[in-house]
């Protein structure tokens, strides 16, 4: 362990951490951009500068490893003038598109401009326009938002593995986006959706559905697979407008295609809600309550059985289900059926 | 050198743009068509060197008789035969052709280290350089020292890193070698990228082994088995002769498995840049050799720390290494007591600009700039009046004319805004507009911007269009202060070297040249009329012919007049786009 002092309150930590980790144990506020704990430092936004005592320029305080001894001031005037700057620099590069922008109270840039009080903006010039639509069904990239903090690279590199979009051009031509600006093919987990800070990246299926400030939101576990992610389900009024999940679940805030896009069944007309028992042969499938649907199944597993030996029964399980569904499925089969005809998209 | 004749033929980029190929061509068949011819030739060889400096009078041509040595200037294949028929054969020296005493003047001054073999060894041989001396503190470092002396020598050296911020290379050798690690690298910075610098280039061209063995004793110092050379694919030649120069080494033993039997192993692959001024920049230049995009990380930690592939690494640039072999051989008391009190040693200049002695130079740190233009570089061209002296490219600061006598080290420098850089130095007249001046260099860095740090990338954009806005009469008040209260942003929040130094050229402008700026917001003025959305152009009826010239330049009509008459210009169709100005001939166009 090593200690240091942050704003005149000491601090002991372990080689290796931060200067800006160090910072949230004492829980000193330090904006920043381009951070995630869970990816790599990367130092490009230059939003969490700090000053230390020996050093002769800002250093940000998410690269810098904390040394023994170390002095740290978070806050002074010219951090705050430096710290302005910078956000004034992004927002004179960034459409004033707050009304309309779907992140619109949920968005780092303009809580961050809010702070620094930021309403006219010194510096005037040349705005990127990257009016290209990208054609791929689930993730709406709006390049113009980008302020190139470079976290949906890192996650799709990092926490991935897929490293479908990069950085590429130089200087303010600099932009993300996947190899020789095609559309984006890729595994379409949308981890880079729930990292960016901004509007830039945000998903296809929840474009325009509702202002943050109007949902309400639900933690549960995504239904699609046994893994059992935490999810947080956004609900205007009873209906799914959309799905993220914490940084602080099992799962890392991580989530797939499906968790995290595949959500329209939810509302959907065509969903079934209750059991369907077909009555009389030829007729059509009529709704049933639970108990008349597994007296039917209950009896017609006994008929068969009684008929034509167990081996006549088998049971396809699902991934869907979790460990202990499937356990109890194959003992339900095994030990009342007496079967070994059970089998399952992972194989028992 | 052997008794007989030699020819050398100065073969650098410069030379080769000026015909050097021809003209080495033509004295091997001169002189074979002589010896055929039974004339006392046999004994006479014909040599290409590297570059020698003085770029402004290429072909250059050394011809040495029984160690007598004339040299020629302007030599074009023509002028062969009469050098051959009446120098070498008939013994009398062609006076018209020989260097003038600028060209003496041009050296005098001058303290070669790094340069010492360029333009009179041949690059692409390596028995040469052995010849020279080469090789030789290797051979002597493997026999007699251990790797702790070499790096106590450097130290003591007081050898400051060439790359342009001028970390002492001994202390940074002695961090590396202090880090636990299984593996370490060295690295050879040659991807230089200032516009108007060519000192690397020349040092590869010149004298490549000199860098290979410099490398050599680097990586025993510090223990590392395996070494890049960072260069720009656009130094074709350069390329070609350090892979030229490596394989000779190879062949010879001085590199790969247990070089001369010491138990030594060390090798050194070549890593061709792709173009980006960034890369250049440490950081960038690793991630680059290790196959990322060319952008810097945070330091700390430094590469001498964690490095290429994580691993502790040594990185210094190209002139750094080629100073080593020099100071193995003749001690460090020796390097220490040449230049000033902390900058020690050399320093390689490509001087260029308004001097009449463009070409490569190398002083003894601390020498005056007063001695470097005037004595050296000849003074300024056409007579006009010395404004300011640009040094370290793009990252640099201009120095203006009462800081002549400045001494040039790496502290006075940073001291007046500037810095050493790598080694560009562009002398700029009373014809040069300073705005424009930083315009252009803001031009250069925003663009070469890797984009990952916001200061960098918006900040110098911003920079530029409010740079760009002045010299097009459209600054505005208080601009002066915007500018320098984003540049002094710019600086301190940059994550790299790029993004730190690019501010320079605009802060120091400001600070000896207001008034210039002031001249273009305030009074919509160019003081040396170079913008040319504040100039007027007009014609001075006493001194027009009618010779109608600039009426058939002129792309809008501006310029018309009768045949024979004074012409005139019409100021509300005009463009300013100068036509008129370069096609007179009577000087009847003026710009105001």
């Amino acid at each position: 362990m090593i200690s240091l002092t942050i704003d005149g309150r000491e601090v002991s930590v372990f080689e290796g951490t931060s200067v800006l980790e160090a910072a949230r144990i004492l829980e000193i506020d330090i904006p920043t951009l381009c951070h995630d704990p869970r990816l790599k430092p990367f130092g490009g936004c230059r939003l969490c500068i700090v000053e230390i005592r020996g050093m002769a320029r800002p250093v940000t305080a998410c690269t810098t490893p904390a040394i023994g001894g170390m002095v740290v001031t978070t806050t002074s005037e010219r951090l705050y003038r430096l710290r302005r700057t910078i956000i004034e620099l992004l927002l004179s590069d960034h459409p004033n598109d707050c009304m309309v922008c779907a992140r619109a109270g949920d968005c780092t840039l303009q809580e961050q401009a809010y702070f620094y009080k930021l309403r006219l903006n010194r510096f005037t010039g040349e705005m990127r326009d990257h009016d290209r639509v990208d054609a791929n069904p689930f993730i709406k990239r709006e390049m113009n938002k980008c302020i190139l903090c470079g976290l949906c690279v890192r996650v799709c590199d990092e926490v991935q593995g897929v490293n479908a979009i990069d950085f590429a051009f130089r200087g303010f031509n600099a932009r993300v986006t996947p190899p020789f600006e095609k559309d984006l093919d890729c595994e379409f987990c949308g981890q880079c959706v729930a990292v960016c800070p901004t509007g830039a990246l945000t998903g296809k299926v929840w474009a325009g559905e509702a202002r943050q400030k109007d949902v309400k939101m639900t933690d549960t576990v995504c239904s699609y697979c046994g893994c059992g992610c935490n999810i947080t389900l956004h609900t205007v009024r009873d209906r799914v407008v959309r799905i993220t999940s914490r940084p602080d679940t099992h799962n890392r805030g991580w989530l797939c295609a499906k968790g995290r896009f595949g959500y329209e069944f939810i509302n959907h007309p065509d969903r079934l809600k209750t059991p369907l028992i077909r009555r009389k042969k030829g007729g059509n499938l009529e709704p049933a309550a639970w108990e008349d649907a597994f007296d039917l199944i209950a009896g017609q597993f006994t008929r068969i059985k009684e008929e034509s030996g167990p081996d006549a029964l088998g049971g396809l399980a699902s991934a869907r289900c979790t460990n202990e569904e499937n356990y109890v499925f194959q003992k339900f089969f095994r030990a009342v059926i007496g079967t070994n005809n059970i089998d399952h998209c992972a194989r028992y | 050198m052997p008794k007989g004749v030699t020819v050398n033929v100065c073969m650098g980029t410069g030379g080769i743009a000026g015909g050097a190929d021809e003209v080495l061509a033509a004295f091997r068949e001169e002189l074979s068509r002589n010896s055929v011819e039974g004339r006392v030739l046999e004994k006479c060889a014909v040599h290409q060197v590297g570059c020698r400096g003085f770029c402004a009078r290429d072909v250059l041509v050394d011809i040495t008789i029984d160690d007598e040595r004339t040299t020629y200037q302007y030599i074009r294949p023509d002028m062969v035969k009469r050098l051959v028929s009446e120098h070498i054969i008939g013994g009398e020296p062609v006076a018209d052709w020989m260097v003038s005493d600028e060209y003496h003047r041009f050296h005098d001054l001058q303290k070669k280290i790094v340069l010492a073999d360029c333009g009179t060894i041949d690059p692409e041989d390596i028995e040469a350089y052995i010849d020279a001396g080469g090789y030789r503190a290797i051979t002597e470092v493997l026999e007699s020292r251990t790797p702790a002396e070499v790096i106590d020598e450097v130290r003591r050296s007081g050898l400051r890193g060439r790359g342009g911020a001028g970390f002492p290379t001994g202390q940074k050798w002695e961090l590396c070698a202090a880090n636990e690690a299984d593996r370490r690298y060295i690295i050879c910075n040659a991807d230089e990228g200032d516009p108007g610098a060519f000192m690397d280039r020349s040092v590869i061209e010149g004298n490549p082994h000199s860098v290979i063995e410099g490398m050599l004793i680097g990586a025993y110092a510090v223990g590392s088995d395996s070494g890049y050379v960072y260069i720009r694919a656009e130094y074709p030649l350069a390329v070609d002769r350090l892979r030229l120069a490596l394989d000779q080494a190879r062949a010879k033993g001085f590199l790969g498995p247990d070089i001369l039997n010491s138990g030594f192993s060390f090798d050194i692959k070549i890593k061709l840049g792709a173009g980006a001024f960034v890369c250049g920049e440490e950081t960038a230049l690793i991630a680059s050799i290790e196959g990322e995009r060319g952008m810097p990380r945070a330091k700390p930690p430094y590469p001498a720390d964690k490095g290429l592939w994580g691993k502790p690494t040594i990185i210094n640039n190209v002139e750094t290494w080629a100073n080593l072999p020099p100071i193995i051989n003749n001690g460090a008391d020796w390097y220490a007591g040449i230049g000033s009190e902390k900058s020690k040693g050399t320093k390689v200049f490509a001087l260029t600009g308004k001097i009449r002695n463009t070409g490569l130079i190398e002083v003894p740190m601390g020498i005056s700039l007063r001695d470097i233009i005037f004595d050296i570089g000849g003074g300024i061209e056409g007579g006009r009046l010395l404004k300011a002296v640009q040094t370290g490219g793009p990252s640099g600061g201009c120095i203006p004319q009462q800081h002549i006598d400045l001494a040039m080290d790496y502290d006075n420098l940073l001291a007046v805004g500037s810095m050493m850089g790598s080694g560009g130095m562009v002398v700029l007249d009373e014809s040069d507009c300073m705005v424009n001046i930083a315009r252009f260099f803001l031009e250069f860095t925003q663009a070469e911007s890797c984009g990952k740090c916001t200061p960098c990338r918006l900040g110098t954009k911003r920079l530029l269009e409010i740079l760009t806005r002045i010299t097009e009469g459209e600054g505005r008040k208080g601009d002066i202060e915007l500018l320098e209260d984003l540049a002094g942003d710019v600086r301190d929040t940059s994550l790299c070297g790029l993004g730190m130094s690019a501010p320079n050229p605009v802060l120091s402008t400001i600070r000896y040249f207001r008034h210039e700026y002031e001249a273009h917001i305030h009074d919509k003025h160019c003081p040396a009329k170079v913008c040319r959305k504040l100039l007027t152009f007009f014609i001075r009826e006493d001194l027009c012919v009618g010779c109608g010239m600039c009426r058939k330049a002129c792309p809008t009509g501006a310029a018309d007049g009768k045949p024979k008459a004074p012409h005139h210009i019409d100021t509300s169709s005009c463009v300013k786009c100068g036509a008129c100005y370069d096609v007179c001939k009577f000087k009847a166009v003026l710009k105001e």
